[in-house]
């Protein structure tokens, strides 16, 4: 009978531990592939050129394999700078929009707000700047102003679903104890909408890391510069050489949501399926 | 304290509450029970104006409630909710300095404050202090719900079923925890729920609500005596009425002191008549022996002493 203690504690413990190690597990995996995939990004940025040798031997049709009108690293910093405002302007106005039509007084325009930022994300963004570069000229204002709208509908919903989230019964306490609608926005309901927003931000921001390529379309120079002229003048060699480099970036940015996300869980407290 | 006078209230140009009228006593714990859509949530969420009344006056000390700035009003009254009402990203200590918080006080002041409600509420300060919510048991939960409602001292306590959410035994517990804390500080209560045995533990006054309308309102003693009707006969439990009245009364108060039979089984002079009749048949005898707070045999309790008319006076 001595041995059923046993069984039972080893039973507990099995159920525990594999879950714990699994976490474990999942986290290191994260840490090694973000690791890999910044080593790679910045790798090929900095090193394109060393890799001649290996594009002349794969296309060896081709005159110039990489592309060298303009270093990748100055593609990479224009194309991340280019995101980053994108991502800038479509954050504030997501968020203000969002908070605007989950106030009593924004209310009726939701539906209307939540249906013009859906239509924006369906006009495909080269069709936004194929009517932008006329009106505004070519170059980077134009992609700007295409990838904010592309990213907004993301961010919005985020903010809308991550307030409308929040438990009526904490509201209603926050109320209750005499908390002005200001207070009870910045301490409550912004803090804990925070991990919706955030997964909506990082939805936005990389779609907007590969829509922002088709913006060498109108002149802005992005890593879908070696892209276009690759496609146009039928070097495969530099359309595989941007892509590349847009994807790890993409994976890298992912991978740093990620760990941000897991880093504001852990600050709130929440673990799944807490409260 | 608070005093309703003919209040109405519409939702979609419907009166849902009509002609209410009661007042709160300083210092007095009133519950309002009744069946759900009764009204008594939506009464209470007029007195802190989470809902606004359409007709008639509220005052609070004195003043019409609308002519109160809405959150300096809900400053004043500390409130309770059935659980899950606390903020889960803030620990126990910036729940309960919630209030304090938004009134400014200075951060000693509001630890203090925090400690000494977790003393009083028998959740040790430096175990509990920095926890979230999620880490606690439900009954802890609660608790920190009540603190946190009473943080800034207000002036009247609001409970919209605070314990409607537990289970029976930690339920039974926070019952003894308010009445505890009722007899330490003498807040005026108002209490909502829809357990019929709580409302007749914990109420000093008892309003009956239905439809929106006061069926019947005094001390559970009286309604229990005098029900009014029968949908108040019904709501209290035609069949456990002797009972609920033997509830409210302790073996002290109809002890004959002075009698002791030897051969006795004994009891304690603070259980209530009713738990006295169960000793009585289970141990299938007719006389108890009564023990004083020293556990020295005062008195006795006779079976047919439960027969003596019910006085009014209550006995906690």
């Amino acid at each position: 009978m001595a041995d059923a203690q046993t069984l039972h504690g080893d039973r507990t413990s099995a159920l525990t531990s594999p879950l714990a190690t699994a976490a474990r597990h999942s986290r290191w995996l994260a840490n090694v592939t973000l690791g890999l995939a910044l080593v790679a990004l910045l790798g090929l940025t900095l090193e394109m050129p060393a890799l001649e040798g290996v594009f002349r031997a794969w296309f060896p049709n081709l005159a110039r394999p990489v592309y060298l009108q303009e270093s990748f690293l100055n593609l990479l910093l224009s194309h991340l700078g280019l995101v980053l405002a994108s991502s800038a302007v479509a954050l504030l106005t997501g968020l203000s929009l969002g908070v605007f039509v989950t106030r009593p007084m924004g209310h009726e325009f939701k539906p209307l707000v939540e249906s013009l930022s859906a239509m924006a994300q369906t006009i495909p963004p080269v069709a936004v700047l194929a009517i932008a570069a006329p009106l505004i000229g070519m170059g980077a204002q134009p992609a700007v102003i295409a990838l904010s709208l592309y990213g907004l509908f993301p961010i919005l919903q985020a903010t809308i679903a991550g307030i409308e989230s929040v438990n009526p019964a904490t509201l209603d306490a926050a109320r209750g104890l005499g908390m002005y609608p200001r207070e009870r926005l910045w301490r409550i309901e912004l803090p804990l909408a925070l991990p919706v927003v955030l997964s909506g931000v990082r939805t936005s921001v990389t779609i907007n890391i590969g829509t922002a390529a088709i913006a060498s379309a109108v002149g802005a120079q992005t890593l879908g510069t070696p892209i276009i002229i690759g496609l146009a003048g039928f070097n495969t060699a530099y359309v595989i050489q941007g892509a590349i480099v847009v994807g790890l970036l993409a994976i890298v940015v992912d991978l740093l949501f990620e760990r941000l996300q897991r880093h504001v869980d852990r600050v709130l407290g929440r673990r799944e399926g807490a409260n | 304290m608070i005093e309703f006078d003919n209040v109405r209230k519409c939702y979609n140009g419907r009166a849902v509450i009509d002609g209410l009228s009661l007042r709160l006593k300083k210092g007095q714990i009133t519950v309002i029970i009744g069946s759900s859509g009764s009204g008594k949530s939506t009464t209470l969420k007029m007195t802190n104006r989470l809902e606004d009344h359409d007709g008639g006056y509220i005052r609070f000390a004195g003043q019409e409630i609308k002519s109160f700035k809405v959150e300096d009003l809900r400053r004043r009254m500390g409130y309770a909710i059935q659980s899950n009402g606390l903020f889960p990203h803030w620990t126990v200590a910036e729940n309960i300095a919630t209030v304090p918080r938004l009134l400014k006080w200075d951060k000693a002041r509001i630890e203090r404050r925090v400690d000494e409600l977790l003393d009083m509420l028998g959740l040790a300060p430096a175990q509990y202090r920095q926890r979230l919510p999620h880490q606690l048991s439900g009954g802890q939960q609660q608790r920190v719900g009540v603190a946190r409602a009473m943080a800034a001292d207000p002036e009247i306590l609001l409970m919209d079923e605070p314990f409607g959410a537990l289970d029976p035994v930690t339920r039974a517990a926070m019952q003894q925890e308010v009445r505890r804390i009722h007899r330490l500080f003498g807040k005026t209560v108002l209490l909502i729920t829809h357990d019929i045995d709580e409302a007749l533990y914990l109420a000093d006054h008892l309003i009956l609500m239905n439809h929106g309308a006061i069926e019947q309102q005094g001390s559970p003693m009286e309604i229990l005596r005098a029900p009014r009707n029968d949908f108040v006969r019904d709501f209290i439990g035609r069949e456990d009425i002797g009972v609920k009245q033997l509830a409210l009364q302790t073996v002290a108060s109809r002890m004959r002191s002075g009698l002791v039979d030897p051969a006795a089984p004994a009891i304690s002079g603070d259980l209530s008549l009713k738990q006295a009749m169960s000793h009585f048949l289970t141990l299938g005898v007719e006389h108890l022996n009564v023990l004083d707070a020293d556990n020295a045999p005062a008195g006795s309790l006779l079976f047919t002493d439960l027969l003596t008319p019910v006085g009014t006076a209550r006995n906690g």
